[in-house]
């Protein structure tokens, strides 16, 4: 095995030599750092299997550049100090791309050695916005939804399709729920008039009751309540003004898309949306990667399954696109070629998110969210 | 929606909550003016009244009973359970550190509310749990009916009708003339007679009484309780307690209004996101003028 290792760097390093782009016999090193053991496991393991059956398609095929195409899984159990040591070892064995890493605080430790080493990464999971909206990492892509998109997606939804003009937005004040309801806002008022915020403000978690800050929301003429923040506040939320019999649609987040805010809520859950991962049940290659999935392993693909098997078609499909394990060529190729994959047809904005990936609305509907179409 | 109508939407709102605060507070600044002992387990024995109140109505629901029947049983067990609670914690924490130096017992309070918070979690849930509406549903005439609801109308006479009864029971009763005299001096008390640990001991089970109907009403009108409820609502109503003059009965009832009323008012008129401010800006404007509360009686022996 140490002879294996030692010989793919010495060729590895040979064609790095020799230049980029030549066409010698060597492999190509499909890099997978993420959680493979520890509490977190189950996040990480199900990417490690998408990466192979993706990989086993193309060696037999032939392989990709003719080249053969070789899995390495690097486990960092989703900790950062493990997170810059399994990327360490991923550069020193000329890892050509990289599929991970799992979670976000693990992968903002581990990019500036990737970036270092122009290497690209892409994560199936890590949903931190500040990975790409940051501008520090050219070379981190991923195919997952950023936390914040869900603002836009909130807004445009109360706009569009509930054909709200004077639209609320209240949040928790907590980094996530104002992070969403700041979204919601600019999106509302850079809609060009088609739709106003007529109220934007934070409510305390956890306070006695919510009449006074329903009643303004009343005394504004909202036509739709935009909210950003958990369920305990937004079940507390919609049971006011529901007693109160304010009809008026209830948009919020995926800290709201929980089973316990329509346990809570009850009736008063009825008719509330909220935004969610997205639903790839329509999509045939969702279904054949999954089924590819059992045929292989015998079992139901875990999470973030889908985007890891997006991921590693979209690197594979650069790769080739590109014609080149060249770092610039690879990244070109990622933002500008499209590629059919479980979660969509995809290709990746100039900051590294996933054109066209991210979440879905859903309506709770006797008592179960359910999609909106 | 006229201006006057949102006026009085807010004012209401106000008085409701407020109504919420000074029955808690008013646990606070019956134990401060006995034993000059912030009972920081207070608002766990709101809370605990509510629990109680919702596995009560739970399994009478299930039996079939009408909405009055589960009311009107599941508010007496919530209260005289509480009161078991506020009783026994007095003489597990309390009791045995009366002559103790004044920091122990507060410290021991502390414990205590911690303690409570954590046996609920752990003896129930951590979950967000959903509760019954048990407060009767009525018609209010259209011209409040758009301003007022009828839980919020429940809310502010039932507390209206207990703090009157307590009043009256504190004015004009024996025992109520113990406890102002067990206030007043307790050694002096003790010389002429009054059972100081019976006084003591009622200043808690009233306490908690009040508490245990508070947490009725809120839980029933917000339509929902987990664990950590006591916790905001207890500083809420502490606050209430100091700002209308701790050890002072009507001051807590004040206290609690105003305080209602200045965050229901800040949201109203100003910004939700500035409540808390307002809410402790008042106080400390308050204490600077009026360093013992608004109707505290300074008393240097005791501060």
């Amino acid at each position: 095995m140490t002879k294996k290792i030692t010989s793919a760097i010495a060729v590895a390093a040979a064609v790095a030599l020799m230049g980029t782009g030549s066409a010698q016999a060597a492999e190509i090193i499909f890099g997978v750092p993420g959680a493979h053991s520890g509490d977190l496991a189950s996040y990480g393991l199900p990417t490690v299997n998408a990466a192979k059956l993706v990989v086993e398609q193309y060696n037999a095929k032939g392989g990709l550049l003719g080249m053969k195409i070789k899995v390495v899984p690097q486990d960092e159990q989703c900790k950062p100090e493990l997170a810059t040591n399994a990327a360490f070892k991923l550069v020193s064995e000329k890892v050509t791309v990289a599929l991970g890493h799992i979670c976000s605080g693990a992968t903002k430790a581990a990019l500036p050695i990737y970036k270092d080493s122009k290497i690209v990464l892409m994560s199936p999971s890590a949903t931190n916005p500040e990975l790409t909206l940051s501008g520090d990492y050219p070379n981190f892509f991923r195919t997952i939804g950023r936390d914040d998109n869900q603002g836009k997606i909130g807004a445009s939804f109360t706009m569009g399709k509930l054909g709200a003009k004077k639209i609320a937005v209240i949040h928790d004040k907590g980094d996530y729920g104002k992070g969403y309801a700041e979204r919601a806002k600019e999106a509302v008022d850079g809609s060009g008039g088609k739709a106003t915020t007529v109220l934007f403000e934070g409510v305390t978690p956890g306070a006695v009751d919510y009449t006074a800050i329903v009643q303004k929301i009343k005394q504004s003429g909202a036509e739709a309540v935009i909210f950003g923040g958990y369920h305990p506040e937004a079940s507390k939320i919609v049971m006011t003004m529901r007693k109160r019999d304010m009809k008026i649609p209830f948009v919020s987040d995926d800290g709201v898309k929980d089973a316990t805010f329509i346990k809570v809520a009850g009736e008063f859950a009825e008719g509330v949306y909220a935004s969610g991962p997205e639903d790839y049940s329509g999509n045939p290659l969702y279904h054949q990667a999954n089924e590819a999935h059992k045929k292989a392993f015998n079992a139901d693909p875990g999470v973030f399954y889908p985007q890891a098997y997006s991921a590693a078609l979209a690197l594979l499909n650069a790769i080739e696109k590109a014609g080149s394990t060249d770092y610039d060529k690879i990244v070109k190729a990622l933002r500008t070629e499209y590629v059919e994959t479980p979660v969509g047809k995809i290709r990746f904005d100039e900051r590294g998110d996933a054109e066209g990936v991210g979440f879905d609305m859903y309506q709770v509907v006797k008592g179960e969210f359910v999609l909106v179409k | 929606m006229g201006r006057m109508e949102y006026f009085l939407e807010i004012f209401f709102g106000g008085l409701t909550r407020g109504s919420i605060y000074a029955l808690i507070a008013l646990g606070y600044t019956m134990v401060y003016g006995i034993i000059q002992l912030i009972n920081f387990a207070h608002g766990e024995i709101y809370m605990i009244g509510a629990f109680t109140a919702l596995i009560v109505a739970g399994v009478l629901g299930s039996l079939g009973m009408p909405g009055y029947a589960i009311l009107l049983l599941t508010l007496p067990i919530a209260v005289i359970y509480a009161s078991a609670y506020g009783f026994t914690v007095e003489k597990i924490a309390y009791k045995p550190l009366r002559s103790a130096p004044r920091l122990s017992p507060l410290i021991s309070a502390i414990g205590m509310s911690i303690f409570l918070q954590n046996y609920i979690l752990l003896a129930q849930t951590a979950d967000f749990l959903p509760f019954p509406n048990l407060l009767p549903y009525f018609d209010l005439p259209d011209f409040v009916g758009g301003i007022l609801t009828s839980s919020e109308v429940t809310i502010v006479i039932t507390a209206a009708l207990v703090m009157a009864g307590l009043t009256s029971f504190i004015k004009f009763t024996r025992m109520g003339k113990a406890m102002r005299a067990t206030a007043q001096n307790q050694r002096m008390a003790m010389l002429v007679g009054v059972n100081v640990d019976q006084v003591i001991s009622l200043t808690f089970i009233i306490g908690s009484a009040l508490a245990a109907i508070g947490g009725v009403l809120i839980a029933s009108h917000i339509g929902q309780i987990n664990f950590y409820i006591g916790f905001i609502a207890g500083i809420k109503a502490f606050t209430a307690a100091v700002l209308g003059g701790i050890g002072s009965v009507p001051g807590a009832m004040l206290g609690g209004l105003v305080l209602g009323w200045t965050e229901s008012f800040a949201t109203g008129y100003v910004s939700s996101d500035y409540e808390d401010v307002f809410a402790f800006a008042l106080l400390v404007l308050i204490l600077i003028f009026r360093p013992a509360g608004i109707l505290g009686k300074a008393d240097s022996q005791k501060v």
